[in-house]
C-alpha cells in the first residue's frame, strides 16, 4: 500500500504510522511543552514578568501557582522558564533549584538536595551547622559573585507545595520566605500546588512572610474550545515529512471531530472533567487503535476509547464472581440494608444466605 | 487468532510464540502491545491492570516482556517489606549491581531518584523500561508518598520508563486524598466457561485422547463452576481427581466413550471433594491416600473441623457449661436465669436495635472470672468449695483450647475468658451431665 510518487517526499504507510505514533506519543505520554501556552496567556505574562524582575533586577519574589490536578501548572512553569532562558543575561546568572514534595519528605533531605543542585557540596564539606537557617544563609552567601557586590539570583521551584507545609515547624518554607523578604540574596520562590486552601496550611509566621501572590489556573474552557483543543492535539504539525499523508490525516481528524456521536462522547468527557490529563488518556487510547492495517482514527475508535474510560470497575469485578460468591454478596447487601450499616460477620451472612441454597 | 498480535518493531515469530502461550487472552495482550507501542517510543507513564485472581495478569505481562526481550523489573510488593528492597531490585534490573550499591543506607525516595537519574544519564533508555509491580494493593500501606511518586516516575526521572501496577482491587480504593497522576485503567475480565474448558484441556495427559479429557473437564466444570471460577483451584482439582476418573477405564469396566457410566462413577466423588479438598479440610496428600483405599475401608474423613470428643472430669464439664452461658448470655440476664427468686423482668426494655441479631451469630463475648464462678456455683447442684483444684481446672480448659484467655498480661487478678466451643459440642457435654442447657440460653427463650 505504499504510494510512490516522484518529487514530493513520500514514505510507505508503515513509516508514516511510526512517525505519527512518535509525535503523538510525545504529546500525550511525555507531555512535551507546547510552543504557545493555550488559554493561559495572562498567567504566563504575569509569571514571566515576576521571574524576570528577580533574574535581571535582583528583586526577591514569591508566588504560588494553584490549580486542580492536570490543569497545566508544570506546563506553564516550563513554558515560562523556557522563555526566560532566552535572554543571555538570565541564562548566565540564574540558578535553579527544583524540589518536589513527594521526594523531599523532610527538611534535612531538602537541604541536602538544595546543596547538591547548587553544586556546593565541596564548599560545605564537613561543616556542621547549628540550625537550618545558618546552613541556608551559608549556601546563599557562597553564591556571591566574585567581586562580592551582589549574589546570583536563585529560583526555587517547590512542586507539591502543600506537602512541604506538613514538615516539622515548616522550617524550609519559613527560611525561604524569610530570605525572600529580607533582601539578602535575590531569590524567587515558586510553589505549585493542587490545594485551593493551601494558605490555611501555612503557619502564621510563614504566611506573613509570604507575598500572598497567587496565580490561579482554573480552566475556563468552553465546549467549542475543548473540541478545538482535541483537534489540535490530534493533528500533525506542518513539518511532517510526508505532506500528503499529513493532509489526509488532518482532514480525517476534522471529520471525526464533526461527527455527531463523537461530539456526544466528548461532551460527556467535557462535563466530567476539562483538564489536560483525562483528555490525553482518552486520546492515547484512540491512538493505540491506529495501526498499519488501519492508518486513520475513526469515530468508532473514539467511542470505544470512551467506553473504556467510563467502564464501571466494580461492575466488571462483580461479573467475575461465582454464583456462590454472588449469593453471599446479596446476603451482605440485605444485612446492610436491614441493619443500616452495622457491622456483620460471616456467621450472619451465612445465616442470611441460607435461603438461597435450596 | 494468532493474527491479532501485530505490532511493528517486534519480530513476527516472537509475536507468534507469545500468541500461542496466551490462549483466550489475545484481546488483552493485543491492547497491551498497542499501548506499549514500538520499543523505542514512549508509553503512558503508568498503567493499572485489575482483575480477579488467576485471570492471567502476571502471566500475560511476563510472557510479553520475556518473549519480546524488553528491559523490565518485576517486583512483588509482598516481598518488599521495606522500600529499599524495591529500589535495589529496580536499579539492579536496569543498571546492574553497581548502581544498586550506590544507594546509601536506608535510602529515601529522593536518593533513589537521584541515583536513577545519574545512571540513566550515563546509559539512557533505548527501549521503554517497564517496572511491573504485583499485588500493588500493598503499596497503600507503605509511605504515603510512594504510590503517587511511582505513578509519575517517568516525569521525575525524565527517562523512558513505564510503571505497571497489577492488583485484584479496583483503582477507586487506591486514590490518595489530594489526588495523583491517574494511570490508564485496564480490566482483565474473568474467563468464561468455554474459555476455562479450553485452557484446562491443555493440561491433558498425553496417553489419553483429547475428547476423553475434555469430557472429564466438562463434568468437573459442571460440578464446580457455580462454586469456584478460579483457574488455579480448578487445575488443582482436575489434577487430583483424574486418576479416580480413569479408574473404571483401567479396570476395563467401561469404554472411552461411555460418558454416562464415567459420570455416575465420578460424580459422588467430586461432591465429596467439594466438601473436603476444596475447603482444605483434608490436605491433598490425605485425599490421594483416601482415593487409594477401597471404598469399604474409608471410614469417616478426619477433617480439620471434626472434633474428637474429649472426656472431662465432672466439675470441668460444669465449668465449661458455665463458660458457655457466660459467653453467650448478656450479663444483665444472669439474674433472671440463675437467681432463685427474681422479680418480673420487663421484656420490652431488653430489645434494643442490635438485639435483633442472635448472640450466637456474633460470636462469644469475653467475661471476667468472677462471673464465671458465680454462674458455676449456681449451676452445680451440690455445694462446692472454691479450692485450688477448681481454679486449676479452669487453666487446664485454657490449655485444651476450649476456653480462650483474652485479658492483657498485666492484669493478673481479673482475667477475662471467652468460650471457644460450638453449640453442638456443649449440647453433647450437657447431655452427659443431665443439664438442660437450652433452657438457660437467652437466644432460645
Amino acid at each position: 500500500m505504499s504510494k510512490r510518487k516522484v518529487g514530493a517526499a513520500h514514505m510507505p504507510v508503515g513509516e508514516c504510522i511510526t512517525q505519527v505514533q512518535e509525535i503523538l506519543r510525545q504529546r500525550f505520554c511525555r507531555q512535551r511543552v507546547p510552543d504557545r501556552p493555550g488559554g493561559v496567556e495572562a498567567q504566563h505574562k504575569h509569571l514571566l514578568g515576576l521571574l524576570k524582575r528577580t533574574a535581571v533586577h535582583g528583586e526577591s519574589n514569591s508566588v504560588l501557582i494553584v490549580g486542580p490536578r492536570g490543569a497545566g501548572k508544570t506546563m506553564l512553569l516550563k513554558c515560562v522558564l523556557r522563555d526566560l532562558m532566552e535572554e543571555k543575561e538570565v541564562q548566565k546568572n540564574l540558578l535553579q533549584v527544583h524540589l518536589n514534595g513527594l521526594l523531599q519528605t523532610d527538611d534535612r533531605i531538602a537541604l541536602k538536595e538544595i546543596t547538591r543542585q547548587l553544586s556546593l557540596e565541596n564548599v560545605v564539606g564537613d561543616k556542621v551547622f547549628g540550625s537550618f537557617s545558618e546552613n541556608l544563609v551559608f549556601l546563599l552567601e557562597a553564591l556571591k559573585k566574585g567581586d562580592r557586590s551582589s549574589s546570583r539570583p536563585v529560583l526555587f521551584v517547590l512542586d507539591e507545595f502543600d506537602l512541604f507545609a506538613h514538615h516539622k515547624n515548616q522550617t524550609l518554607l519559613y527560611n525561604l520566605f524569610d530570605v525572600s523578604q529580607s533582601a539578602q540574596t535575590p531569590i524567587a520562590v515558586v510553589g505549585l500546588t493542587c490545594r485551593l486552601d493551601v494558605l490555611e496550611l501555612l503557619e502564621k509566621r510563614v504566611k506573613s512572610r509570604f507575598s500572598h501572590r497567587q496565580i490561579h489556573l482554573l480552566s475556563s474552557l468552553t465546549f467549542p474550545q475543548y473540541l478545538e483543543r482535541v483537534q489540535t492535539q490530534l493533528s500533525l504539525p506542518d513539518d511532517f515529512p510526508d505532506e500528503n499523508f499529513a493532509q489526509n490525516w488532518n482532514s480525517s481528524i476534522k471529520a471525526v471531530c464533526e461527527d455527531k456521536s463523537v461530539r456526544d462522547v466528548l461532551q460527556r468527557h467535557f462535563n466530567s472533567s476539562k483538564d489536560h490529563r483525562t483528555m490525553n488518556m482518552l486520546l492515547m487510547l484512540c491512538l493505540s487503535r491506529v495501526s498499519v492495517s488501519k492508518p486513520t482514527i475513526k469515530p468508532a475508535d473514539v467511542l470505544e476509547a470512551s467506553r473504556m474510560c467510563f467502564s464501571d470497575a466494580k461492575a466488571n469485578m462483580l461479573h467475575g464472581l461465582s454464583i456462590l460468591e454472588l449469593c453471599l454478596i446479596i446476603a451482605m447487601k440485605h444485612l446492610n440494608d436491614i441493619y443500616e450499616g452495622e457491622p456483620f460477620n460471616l456467621q450472619m451472612v451465612h445465616n442470611g444466605a441460607d435461603g438461597f441454597f435450596c | 487468532m494468532t493474527a491479532l498480535l501485530q505490532q511493528p518493531g517486534y519480530e513476527e515469530e516472537r509475536l507468534q510464540r507469545v500468541a500461542e502461550k496466551l490462549p483466550c487472552r489475545d484481546v488483552q495482550a493485543g491492547l497491551l502491545l498497542s499501548l506499549m507501542g514500538q520499543p523505542q517510543q514512549y508509553s503512558f507513564p503508568s498503567i493499572f491492570i485489575y482483575g480477579h485472581r488467576a485471570s492471567g495478569k502476571s502471566h500475560v505481562l511476563q510472557v510479553l516482556l520475556k518473549e519480546l526481550e524488553l528491559p523490565h523489573a518485576t517486583v512483588s510488593c509482598v516481598e518488599c517489606v521495606s522500600v529499599v528492597l524495591l529500589f535495589e531490585q529496580v536499579l539492579l534490573s536496569f543498571f546492574g549491581c553497581d548502581a544498586a550499591s550506590l544507594l546509601p543506607r536506608s535510602p529515601s525516595l529522593s536518593d533513589f531518584v537521584r541515583v536513577y537519574r545519574q545512571q540513566c544519564s550515563q546509559s539512557p533508555a533505548k527501549q521503554t523500561r517497564y517496572i511491573v509491580m504485583e499485588k500493588a494493593e500493598l503499596l497503600r500501606d507503605t509511605d504515603a508518598n510512594l504510590l503517587p511518586a511511582l505513578l509519575r516516575l517517568q516525569e521525575l526521572v525524565e527517562d523512558n520508563v513505564t510503571v505497571i501496577l497489577l492488583s485484584e482491587i479496583v483503582w477507586d480504593k487506591f486514590r490518595p486524598n489530594t489526588g495523583c497522576f491517574e494511570p490508564l485503567l485496564l480490566h482483565f475480565p474473568d474467563y468464561s466457561k468455554g474459555e476455562l474448558q479450553q485452557i484446562l484441556s491443555q493440561d491433558r495427559h498425553p496417553s489419553y485422547s483429547a475428547e476423553f479429557y475434555s469430557s472429564y473437564i466438562n463434568i468437573l466444570l459442571g460440578v464446580f463452576y457455580s462454586v469456584c471460577r478460579d483457574l488455579r483451584e480448578l487445575r488443582h482439582l482436575a489434577a487430583l481427581n483424574f486418576s479416580k476418573f480413569c479408574e473404571p477405564l483401567a479396570e476395563g469396566k467401561v469404554k472411552d466413550t461411555d460418558t454416562h457410566k464415567l459420570w455416575r462413577n465420578i460424580e459422588p466423588h467430586l461432591k465429596k471433594a467439594m466438601q473436603t479438598v476444596y475447603l482444605r479440610e483434608v490436605s491433598s496428600l490425605q485425599w490421594e491416600q483416601m482415593q487409594q483405599m477401597e471404598e469399604k475401608e474409608t471410614g469417616t474423613v478426619r477433617g480439620l473441623s471434626a472434633h474428637t470428643h474429649v472426656e472431662l472430669p465432672y466439675y470441668s464439664k460444669f465449668l465449661l457449661i458455665a463458660a458457655y452461658l457466660a459467653s453467650y448470655n448478656p450479663a444483665r440476664t444472669d439474674k433472671r436465669f440463675f437467681v432463685k427468686h427474681h422479680g418480673k423482668i420487663k421484656k420490652t426494655n431488653f430489645l434494643k436495635k442490635n438485639e435483633k441479631t442472635s448472640n450466637h451469630l456474633l460470636g462469644p463475648k469475653p467475661f471476667p472470672l468472677d462471673r464465671l464462678l458465680a454462674i458455676f456455683y449456681s449451676v452445680v447442684d451440690s455445694r462446692v468449695a472454691p479450692t485450688a483444684s477448681i481454679f486449676s481446672q479452669i487453666s487446664s480448659l485454657v490449655t485444651l483450647q476450649l476456653l480462650t484467655k483474652v485479658s492483657q498480661g498485666d492484669l493478673l487478678d481479673a482475667p477475662k475468658f471467652k468460650c471457644a466451643v460450638s453449640l453442638d459440642f456443649i449440647c453433647a457435654i450437657s447431655r452427659t451431665v443431665n443439664f438442660e442447657i437450652l433452657k438457660y440460653l437467652y437466644d432460645f427463650l
